[in-house]
């Protein structure tokens, strides 16, 4: 059901979501978090969409904000929508005029009592989340370097840059996958690895992370060669008893070759954005080791002269 | 996250990184039984699942035994429906593509050397084709009186012993026996062959995420321990009710029983997690240790007849459907006298429980499916209100409820509005979460990913099951003594004898 509610106030749209549920025969409260999800217009259907489907695992009350033009008269504009059965609910917001300015005044009496705050850019994210007003009110604020409309590369290196404890980034759980994977292949071979090698399309946060990552954890020079993609096609690891690759040129199935063992085909399939929030949402902790690793990125782009060959 | 291969020396996993799940390392899962219902609705669903998840190690091998005239696709046709029709997560060709390249399947007898013999060529094949490593977990998914035959032939032909640096496992169903010298009988055949620790006894009703949640509730807050003991618990039910029947299963649930069936593992394992002490740490050892100590403080009543209750579903009405009784089931005898309602009271005698009743109930047919443990709380020793006012209060109730919609329910007293001082009952919930159901892992998954990790189960040592043998042994006894069980009409909260059982107490089953 969705009920729409124009020129208003956070008390109204505090009222009309205890009113809308009393409607929905008031199921349980069960929601574990409050998710802000801060958006462009043409963006704001799927982007919620993907929050509330990542909402299926966690429960959630969800707050879109559009940000409007920051000039003229103030106005919010509200639609809230109660999930039936799921037990969350979803208010979309407009701020228009000088109020887009004070976005947190709006937001701040919707953030459920207690419990986390995350706050998610689906596109174009603030350079420093932590000091964007939203992304105070949040412990958990969530950026997407490779959804950022250009300068993909520059974007992933100014959040490294601009890391505080709480920032998480969609490059890198996108990764999850592949680190699995490599970290069962030294389980299966606990031999040194002496060198890497990663190759992925020209433009890839994920990829410079892996980069980062490894190189981090190896203490190896790790290559970093460019193939059309989709996204990361093929990691190497040289280690004393051999190679260590894995192919994924189609972005569903990998690949697996290790020495000794027969090559297996492996599912590496490329998520999609709800299931990458709902990983997201499963711990609202500070991520320590996507810090050392947006720090090892800092470390590896700082060198001059780095070109991808 | 400790591996087994000394992962602290894996410089890719550090104790930090919690994204990475772990994986199992190569390895192979063998069913016997595979066309059973079980092995179609829940093992094959949950192998997918988990290579979904990515948690299967590449080049997993799935190996079919049945006496079935099958060849390699035609099995792997069969996995393949199980999986698009039961899996909980969604179907992905490229997922199913890993899967199938390892599937295999054995034709053959249980007592056929030749099908062995071909199990072994096939072990072996897998282990230079796909790279399983020899490590390889036999799961028996076949009634128990063929366990000696297939763990002595899986002896025989070398199978159980994996030898250097690997290993072999083997997971057995419940039940675990039928009495106490039958679960010792089939604890020595399984322990001859197989080391504790690579006995996997399953109980498929008590997933791991359950016993977790419960582990999490009672020692992760202070709110609820202090109340936890005799001072404040009025009493405890355990119930666990069934809306359908035996359907198919005649051949195993007569002879039997509810008792044996569901109480035995399922009811005295909620009871122990609930009335346990805190464990050291929640390892499994330790978990054990625990669980023991309230399983061997188990007293029964004095007069058994008094202290338990049995019935037989009856013809009746089950949610609007008109339903056999237990006698008119297929392949039951006219005289059955297997219960198919049982409900026994307990009590542990150590200082947090002394003088607080454990009523345990389950059946089959009952009103409808749940399984939850509601602990009752005493009645405030002073209430400053008239007998008018507070004539709706009931006790206080704290209720775990397991299946479905896992989570948890407080009973409380409040305020009736109004200016007339009335005071009733309300509820508080919580839900493990909306959709918790479609997204939270299946026990069986838990459970496979445990035996393929190798991680101690926890789920019950050959000790725990003689424990709760010890506790029900007398009862069933007692009952064999006696005459028929009492009929129930199907759809009801079973025999009037249960209810009279808790009335001589002063007190009533909830209605779950």
């Amino acid at each position: 059901m969705r009920i729409g509610l124009s020129n208003t106030t956070s008390a109204e749209i505090a009222a009309e979501l205890v009113r809308a549920r009393r409607r929905a025969g008031s199921p349980a409260m069960g929601m574990v978090l409050t998710l802000i999800v801060v958006t462009g217009e043409s963006e704001a259907d799927a982007a919620l969409d993907a929050a509330s489907t990542a909402a299926k695992e966690h429960p959630a009350r969800i707050l879109g904000v559009i940000l409007g033009s920051k000039r003229g008269v103030s106005q919010v504009d509200a639609e809230i929508e109660i999930a039936t059965g799921s037990g969350g609910e979803a208010v979309l917001m407009r701020l228009q005029g000088e109020v887009a300015k004070h976005s947190e005044s709006v937001v701040l009496p919707l953030l459920l009592p207690d419990s986390p705050v995350v706050v998610w850019w689906p596109g174009k994210a603030p350079d420093c989340p932590s000091r964007d007003p939203l992304g105070a009110l949040a412990q958990r604020r969530i950026t997407d370097a490779a959804a950022a409309p250009r300068g993909k590369s520059a974007a992933m290196w100014t959040q490294c840059r601009y890391y505080e404890a709480g920032n998480t980034d969609l490059a890198w759980t996108r990764l999850t996958g592949w680190r699995a994977l490599l970290a069962a292949a030294l389980d299966q071979h606990p031999s040194r690895v002496t060198g890497a090698e990663v190759t992925a399309q020209r433009i890839s946060p994920s990829a410079e992370l892996l980069v980062a990552w490894l190189a981090g954890r190896l203490k190896v020079d790790v290559r970093r060669k460019v193939s059309r993609g989709p996204g990361i096609t093929r990691v190497r690891l040289w280690t004393k008893d051999g190679e260590i690759r894995i192919d994924r040129p189609d972005g569903r199935v990998a690949m697996f070759s290790t020495p000794g063992s027969p090559d297996r085909p492996v599912a590496l399939r490329r998520r999609e954005v709800p299931e990458l929030l709902a990983e997201e949402l499963r711990r609202l902790d500070p991520d320590e080791v996507y810090a050392r690793t947006a720090a090892a990125l800092l470390k590896v782009e700082a060198e001059p002269g780095r070109a991808a060959s | 996250m400790t591996g087994r291969n000394g992962a602290g020396a894996n410089p890719l996993r550090e104790p930090q990184d919690r994204r990475l799940p772990k994986i199992a390392g190569p390895c192979g899962l063998v069913i016997f039984g595979v066309t059973g219902d079980l092995a179609r609705k829940k093992l094959m669903p949950a192998v997918y699942d988990l290579a979904n998840r990515g948690l299967l190690p590449p080049g997993f091998a799935l190996v079919g035994f049945a006496r079935r005239d099958w060849e390699r696709q035609d099995f792997t046709q069969i996995v393949r429906d199980a999986v698009k029709e039961h899996s909980r997560t969604p179907f992905h060709e490229e997922v199913w593509q890993q899967l199938a390249e390892g599937c295999r399947f054995v034709p053959g007898d249980i007592g056929d050397d030749a099908a062995f013999l071909q199990l072994g060529n096939t072990i072996e094949q897998l282990d230079t084709a796909r790279g399983t490593g020899g490590n390889h977990a036999f799961y028996l998914s076949i009634p128990p009186r063929f366990f000696p035959d297939v763990i002595g032939q899986l002896k025989r032909h070398g199978l159980a012993e994996g030898g250097d640096g690997r290993w072999r496992r083997v997971v057995v169903e419940k039940p675990f026996g039928s009495n106490l010298e039958t679960a010792r009988e089939l604890n020595a055949i399984v322990s001859e062959v197989f080391p504790a620790n690579s006995v996997f006894r399953i109980d498929h009703y008590l997933g791991k995420e359950t016993v977790q949640n419960i582990m999490a509730l009672r020692f992760a807050n202070e709110m609820f321990e202090p109340v936890w003991n005799s001072h404040y618990v009025d009493h405890v039910q355990i119930t666990m009710a069934e809306d359908i029947g035996i359907g198919g299963r005649a051949g195993y649930y007569d002879g039997i029983g509810a008792a044996r069936d569901v109480i035995q593992n399922h009811l005295l394992q909620l009871m122990a997690l609930i009335a346990m002490e805190e464990p050291t740490s929640f390892d499994a050892q330790s978990l054990r240790i625990e669980k023991e100590k309230v399983l061997a403080a188990v007293e029964l009543p004095r007069r058994l007849d008094l202290g338990t209750a049995r019935g037989q579903y009856a013809e009746g009405w089950q949610g609007g459907v008109k339903v056999p009784g237990y006698l008119q089931e297929s392949d039951i005898p006219d005289d059955s006298r297997t219960e198919t309602f049982a409900a026994i009271k307990l009590a542990i005698d150590n200082r947090r429980w002394a003088g607080v009743p454990f009523y345990l109930r389950t059946g089959k047919r009952l009103g409808r499916r749940v399984t939850e443990v509601a602990v009752v709380f005493k009645r405030a020793p002073h209430l400053p209100f008239t007998d008018t006012d507070t004539e709706e209060l009931g006790h206080n109730a704290m209720v775990i409820r397991v299946q479905p919609d896992e989570g948890v329910t407080v009973r409380f007293g409040s305020k009736v509005p109004g200016t007339a001082m009335e005071i009733r009952d309300v509820n508080m919930d919580f839900a493990y979460g909306g959709a918790f159901v479609e997204s939270s892992p299946e026990a069986y998954e838990r459970l496979l990913l445990d035996v393929l990790l190798g991680e101690p189960p926890l789920f019950p040592r050959h000790e725990e099951v003689e424990l709760s043998w010890k506790i029900l042994d007398p009862i069933i006894e007692h009952w064999e003594k006696k005459a028929s069980p009492e009929p129930y009409p199907a759809g009801t909260w079973g025999p009037s004898s249960a209810d009279a059982m808790l009335a001589r107490d002063g007190r009533v089953w909830r209605r779950p």
